[in-house]
C-alpha cells in the first residue's frame, strides 16, 4: 500500500520536473535521434500545452457530466420514461461512433482549433456518464425505492436522498471513463489544430523525430495514468464514506 | 380506527382487490392472510396510498385518506416491507431518523428517539448506531426496519411479510418482540402474511383473502372454529386445526384446582405447549405455576382435549 | 415475493392517462418538419467558390419536391400520433430510404446544367431529416424487441441496399461519392487494411486473452497484477501508445535482421497491430474472468459431483456458461478497434483514417466523409451483429436450463 503511494508521488514529481525543466532530460532522449535533430519540443512550451490539454479535458468532462446526469435523471422520471429505451439505444449507437469520427465531423461545422475538439470531447464524453447514471438510477433495489416511497419522501427527496447517493459510485465511474477517453481524444485534437500535447507527437511523426514522439507519448501516457489513478482513488474515498456496499 | 370501505383496485382487465370492507380497531392487530396474488399486498398498499384505490374509501379516525397528500399520509403511518428496504448508504441511526427528519423534529429529540428505539429492539446504541445495514445480521436488519417505521411515533403500522426473510428460530423471537412492542406503544398494526400460524399468533382479527375478495374477517378463534369458506378451511389445515386452537389460549384459561406430579408449566405458556409436554413426559396432568413461580393448580389432558374440540 | 416491484410499474402505467400523441414523436416530428425548410443541398460551381444552399423545392423538379415533402410530412405525422410500433418503424424506414434516393436525384438535378467541377453535397436539412427519422426508427426498433436473427437480417438488408445505391450510380453526383469514384481502388485497399487491422488484432487478443482470463480465475494471486497492468495499458491514449511502440519496433527492425525480413518496421502495420492488440486484452481477459466468476456454484458443484475433471468442467460447463460475457468482450473490442484503427493512419498503418486525416489536412469535407462514413457503418454493423450473437448465446443458455 505504501509502495503504491511512493510510486504515485515519484511519477507526479517526475512529470512536474519534466514539464518545468525539459532540458534536463535532453540527454536521455538524444540517442533516439540523428545527430543534430532537436531533442526537446520547443515550438510550444510543454507545460503550457499540458495545461491547455488538461483544461480542454476538464471543461468537456464537467459539461458532459452536468448534461448527461440531468438527461439521465429526466429519462428515468415518470414523465420522461417514454424516452428511456430511445435514449439508451442512442447512447449505445453513439458509442460505436469512433472519437476521431466525431472530431472530424465537428470540423466542417465549427472550423479548426479548440472549438471542434471541445465539442467532440463533450459529445463523446456524454455517453459513458449517461449510461452509467441511467444504470445506477434504474437498478436501485425495489425494496429500497419502495421504502423511500413508504416513509413519505416526495419525488425530489427520493431523488436527492436515496437514488442519486446510491447511484453515485456508478456515476463517478462513468465520469472517470469519460475523462480518460477525453484525454485521449484531446491528443488527436491536435490534428484539427487544437493546441494539445498531441502536437508534440504529430510533429515527431511529421519530421521523423523519434525524441519528439517519445516525449509526447510518454507525457500523455503518464498524465492519463496519473489522472485515471487520481480519479480511482477519489472514487474509492467517496465509496468508503458512503458505504462500500452501497449497491449490495 | 381504520375503516376500509368497499375498496377495489382494477388494473386494466384484472381486478386485484374487489370491494373489500372491514374495520380495524385502534390498538389492535389485524392480520391479512392469503396466497400470493390474493390481493393482500395491494390492499395494504392502498392504506398508505402507495396504490390508489380504483373505488371505495379508506378512513383513518374518520378522516378520508384522499384528503391528505400521499407523502404526508405516509409520514404518519409506519411501513415495514419484506427485505426491509433499509437505505444501504445510511447508518442505522440515519435510517431510523428518516421520517423524524422529514417531519422536522429537532436534532436532540431525534437522537433521543433513536437511542430509545434501539434499546427497545435490544440493539446497543453505542455499538449499532453508526453501523451500515450491510454490517447487520438479517434479524438485526429486520429490527432496524421496524424501528425506522416506528420512529416518528405513528399510531398505525403497516407490515408486509415483515418476518418472511428470517430463519424460523429468529422469526419466532421477532414475532414475540413485535407483540410486546405493539402492546407497549399501543400501535394499530395491519400485517400481511401468507402464514396462518403467524396470523393466529399475532392477530386480534384475521382477514382471509383470495382472488382479490375478502372471504372472512373474524377473530382467530372463530376462523378456526367456523371457517366461512372451503378455502379458509383449507388454509387452516384440517389436521392442524386442534393444535392451532390450543395455541390461541394460555394455560391460565384451563387451570383447575388440584395437584400433579413432575416439572410444572407456566400459566403464560399456551395450551399447545402444555399438551406437547404431557405427550412427551407421558403425564395426564401438569402442575401450573404463576409468573412468581407459585403453584396455582393443575392442567389436565381432559381439559385440554375439551378445548381442542370443535364444540365447546 | 417481488409483487411490490411489478405493482409499482403497473401502478405507474395505470396512473398515466392515455395520450393521443407519442412523446418521442413529439420530439422527433417537429425536428423533421423544421428540417424540411432548411437547406437540403449545398451547391458549389467549383471547389473554390463558396457553396450556396438549396431548399428541397429548389433542389428537385417541382413535382418530385412536392411529393417528397408530402411523404415526409405523412411519415412525421405517423411518428407523432400513437399508432402501432410496427407502422412507426416502417414509415420511419421508408422516410429514410426516400431521403437517400432524393439526395441522389437532387444531386443529378442540380448538376444537370453545371460543369464537372460542380460540387453538390447534402446540407443541414438533409442531415437533420436523416437524424430525426433515424431517431424515430431507433425508438420503434428498440420497442419492437426483435429477435436476434431478425435483427441480423434487417441489418444485412440495409447494408445491401446501401451498397446497391452506391453501385447503381444514383449517388454519383454527390461530392463524396465523386471522391469515392476517383479513388475506388485505394478505398477498397484501405477498407481491407482497416478490417485486417481491427479484426486481426481482435483475434490475436482472443487467443491470448481468453487463456489469460482463465489463468486469472485459477490463480487469484496474479489476478490483480494482470488486470491492473491491462487497465493501465488501456488508459494510455491511442496516439501515445502508437507513438511509444514506434521506437522499440524501429530499433528491432534495424538491429534484428529476422524482424526486418518479416517486413516489420517502426511505422506502419506492426505498431498499429501491436497497439490494437494491447488495447483489446483488457476487455477480453476481464470479460472472460467475469463470465467464469458468474457461473453459479451449484452448476460448478454439480459438475464436480458428476465426476468431471477440471478440464472437462472448464470446457463443458464453465466456458459455455461464460460465453455471453466473452462475446460481450469481443463486441467491445471490435467496435473499439474499428474506431481506433482510424488513428493508425497517423503512423502509416493505413485504413479509413487515411482519408480522414488527408481530408482534414486539405480541408476537404468530402474526403473526411469518405473515411468517416464507412468507419461508422462498419462499427455499427459489427455492434448489431455481435449484440445479436450475444442475445443468441444467452437464449441458448436459458434453453439449456
Amino acid at each position: 500500500m505504501r509502495a503504491a503511494w511512493l510510486i504515485r508521488l515519484c511519477l507526479w514529481l517526475l512529470l512536474c520536473l519534466f514539464l518545468a525543466e525539459p532540458q534536463l532530460f535532453a540527454d536521455i532522449l538524444r540517442p533516439l535521434n540523428r545527430e543534430n535533430a532537436p531533442t526537446i519540443y520547443t515550438q510550444g512550451v510543454l507545460w503550457q500545452l499540458t495545461l491547455i490539454h488538461l483544461t480542454l479535458t476538464a471543461v468537456a468532462t464537467l459539461a458532459a457530466s452536468i448534461v448527461a446526469i440531468t438527461l439521465a435523471i429526466l429519462v428515468t422520471r415518470r414523465s420522461g420514461r417514454d424516452f428511456l429505451p430511445l435514449s439508451r439505444s442512442v447512447a449505445n449507437i453513439g458509442q460505436t461512433f469512433p472519437p476521431v469520427a466525431v472530431l472530424a465531423l465537428a470540423v466542417p461545422v465549427l472550423g479548426f482549433g479548440s472549438a471542434p475538439t471541445l465539442v467532440a470531447l463533450f459529445l463523446y464524453g456524454l455517453l459513458p456518464i449517461f449510461e452509467n447514471t441511467v444504470t445506477g438510477l434504474t437498478t436501485i433495489p425495489p425494496s429500497v425505492s419502495e421504502a423511500a416511497r413508504g416513509v413519505g419522501m416526495t419525488a425530489a427527496q427520493r431523488l436527492f436522498k436515496v437514488e442519486l447517493p446510491l447511484a453515485a459510485p456508478l456515476i463517478l465511474t462513468g465520469i472517470r471513463v469519460s475523462a480518460v477517453i477525453s484525454l485521449g481524444t484531446a491528443t488527436i485534437g491536435s490534428t484539427v489544430a487544437a493546441r494539445t500535447l498531441g502536437e508534440v507527437i504529430i510533429a515527431g511523426l511529421l519530421t521523423n523525430n523519434m525524441a519528439f514522439i517519445v516525449q509526447g507519448a510518454a507525457l500523455v501516457g503518464v498524465l492519463a495514468i496519473l489522472i485515471f489513478d487520481l480519479l480511482t482513488v477519489a472514487e474509492r474515498a467517496f465509496a468508503n464514506r458512503f458505504g462500500a456496499s452501497a449497491t449490495a | 380506527m381504520i375503516e376500509i370501505d368497499a375498496v377495489s383496485k382494477i388494473y386494466g382487465a384484472m381486478t386485484a382487490v374487489e370491494t373489500v370492507s372491514f374495520n380495524v380497531e385502534a390498538g389492535t392487530v389485524a392480520a391479512i392472510v392469503g396466497t400470493s396474488g390474493s390481493g393482500k399486498t395491494t390492499l395494504l398498499r392502498m392504506i398508505n396510498r402507495l396504490v390508489e384505490p380504483s373505488s371505495g374509501a379508506i378512513r383513518i379516525d374518520g378522516e378520508d385518506t384522499r384528503t391528505v397528500k400521499p407523502f404526508e399520509l405516509r409520514r404518519r403511518i409506519g411501513y415495514v416491507i419484506q427485505g426491509y428496504g433499509l437505505f444501504p448508504h445510511k447508518t442505522v441511526a440515519e435510517n431510523i431518523a428518516t421520517v423524524p427528519q422529514l417531519v422536522g423534529w429537532e436534532r436532540a429529540r431525534i437522537d433521543q428517539r433513536i437511542n430509545e428505539l434501539l434499546d427497545v429492539f435490544q440493539l446497543n446504541p453505542a455499538e449499532y448506531r453508526d453501523r451500515l445495514p450491510s454490517e447487520l445480521s438479517g434479524g438485526q436488519q429486520q429490527r432496524v426496519g421496524v424501528a425506522r417505521a416506528l420512529a416518528a411515533e405513528p399510531h398505525i403500522l403497516l407490515m408486509d411479510e415483515p418476518f418472511g426473510a428470517l430463519d424460523p428460530i429468529i422469526r419466532n423471537k421477532a414475532r414475540d418482540d413485535l407483540s410486546a412492542i405493539q402492546k407497549k406503544f399501543g400501535t394499530t398494526v395491519i400485517l400481511v402474511t401468507h402464514d396462518m400460524d403467524e396470523a393466529i399468533q399475532l392477530g386480534d382479527m384475521i382477514a382471509v383473502m383470495d382472488g382479490g375478495r375478502l372471504l372472512q374477517y373474524d377473530t382467530p378463534q372463530n376462523i378456526l372454529l367456523h371457517p366461512a369458506h372451503p378455502f379458509v378451511a383449507d388454509l387452516i389445515g384440517q389436521n392442524e386445526r386442534p393444535f392451532r386452537l390450543l395455541s390461541l389460549a394460555p394455560v391460565s384459561t384451563a387451570v383447575e384446582s388440584g395437584d400433579a406430579e413432575g416439572a410444572p408449566v407456566a400459566e403464560t405458556a399456551t395450551l399447545r405447549d402444555a399438551f406437547a409436554e404431557m405427550l412427551w413426559s407421558r403425564r395426564s396432568a401438569l402442575p401450573v405455576v404463576s409468573a412468581r413461580n407459585e403453584r396455582i393448580g393443575r392442567v389436565t389432558m381432559d381439559a385440554i382435549s375439551r378445548r381442542a374440540a370443535k364444540m365447546q | 415475493m417481488n409483487s411490490g416491484a411489478t405493482q409499482t410499474s403497473e401502478d405507474l402505467r395505470d396512473g398515466g392517462r392515455a395520450l393521443w400523441y407519442d412523446k418521442v414523436g413529439l420530439l422527433v416530428a417537429p425536428i423533421a418538419v423544421a428540417a424540411m425548410f432548411l437547406p437540403f443541398m449545398s451547391f458549389a460551381a467549383n471547389r473554390i467558390v463558396e457553396a450556396e444552399s438549396r431548399s428541397i423545392l429548389a433542389s428537385l423538379p417541382q413535382t418530385y419536391a412536392v411529393m417528397l415533402l408530402a411523404a415526409l410530412g405523412v411519415a412525421a405525422l405517423l411518428l407523432l400520433v400513437r399508432t402501432s410500433t410496427k407502422l412507426r418503424a416502417v414509415s420511419a424506414g421508408a422516410a429514410i430510404a426516400l431521403l437517400l434516393v432524393a439526395a441522389g436525384l437532387a444531386a443529378d438535378h442540380l448538376s444537370a446544367d453545371a460543369n464537372t467541377y460542380a460540387r453538390v453535397r447534402p446540407a443541414s436539412g438533409f442531415w437533420l431529416l436523416l437524424f430525426a427519422f433515424s431517431l424515430g426508427l431507433t425508438d420503434a426498433i428498440t420497442r419492437l424487441r426483435l429477435r436476434p436473427t431478425t435483427r441480423i437480417a434487417l441489418a444485412t438488408a440495409a447494408l445491401g441496399a446501401l451498397l446497391l445505391l452506391v453501385s447503381s450510380g444514383l449517388w454519383s453526383n454527390i461530392s463524396f461519392l465523386k471522391e469515392y469514384e476517383n479513388q475506388a481502388q485505394l478505398f477498397w485497399r484501405e477498407a481491407r487494411q482497416h478490417i485486417t487491422l481491427s479484426v486481426g488484432s481482435m483475434l490475436a487478443a482472443c487467443i491470448v486473452g481468453i487463456p489469460l482470463g482463465i489463468t486469472c480465475q485459477n490463480q487469484r494471486g496474479t489476478r490483480s497484477a494482470i488486470l491492473n497492468t491491462l487497465t493501465f495499458v488501456q488508459t494510455v491514449p491511442s496516439l501515445a501508445l502508437f507513438g511509444l511502440l514506434i521506437a522499440p519496433l524501429s530499433w528491432l527492425a534495424s538491429n534484428v535482421p529476422v524482424v526486418s525480413a518479416l517486413g516489420i518496421r517502426g511505422i506502419g502495420t506492426a505498431p498499429a497491430l501491436v497497439a490494437l492488440f494491447a488495447y483489446s486484452l483488457l476487455p477480453i481477459t476481464g470479460n472472460t474472468l467475469a463470465g467464469l466468476e458468474g457461473v453459479s456454484t451449484s452448476a460448478r458443484e454439480a459438475a464436480r459431483g458428476m465426476g468431471m475433471t477440471r478440464h472437462q468442467r472448464l470446457l463443458r460447463i464453465e466456458l459455455p456458461l461464460a460465453l455471453p460475457a466473452i462475446l460481450a468482450g469481443i463486441r467491445i473490442v471490435l467496435v473499439q478497434n474499428i474506431g481506433l484503427t482510424t488513428i493508425a493512419a497517423l503512423i502509416g498503418g493505413g485504413g479509413f483514417g487515411v482519408f480522414v486525416f488527408q481530408g482534414l489536412g486539405q480541408a476537404s469535407i468530402d474526403l473526411v466523409l469518405l473515411g468517416v462514413i464507412p468507419t461508422i457503418i462498419l462499427a455499427f454493423a459489427s455492434a448489431v451483429l455481435m449484440d445479436a450473437f450475444i442475445d443468441m448465446s444467452r437464449k441458448e443458455r436459458r434453453e439449456h436450463r
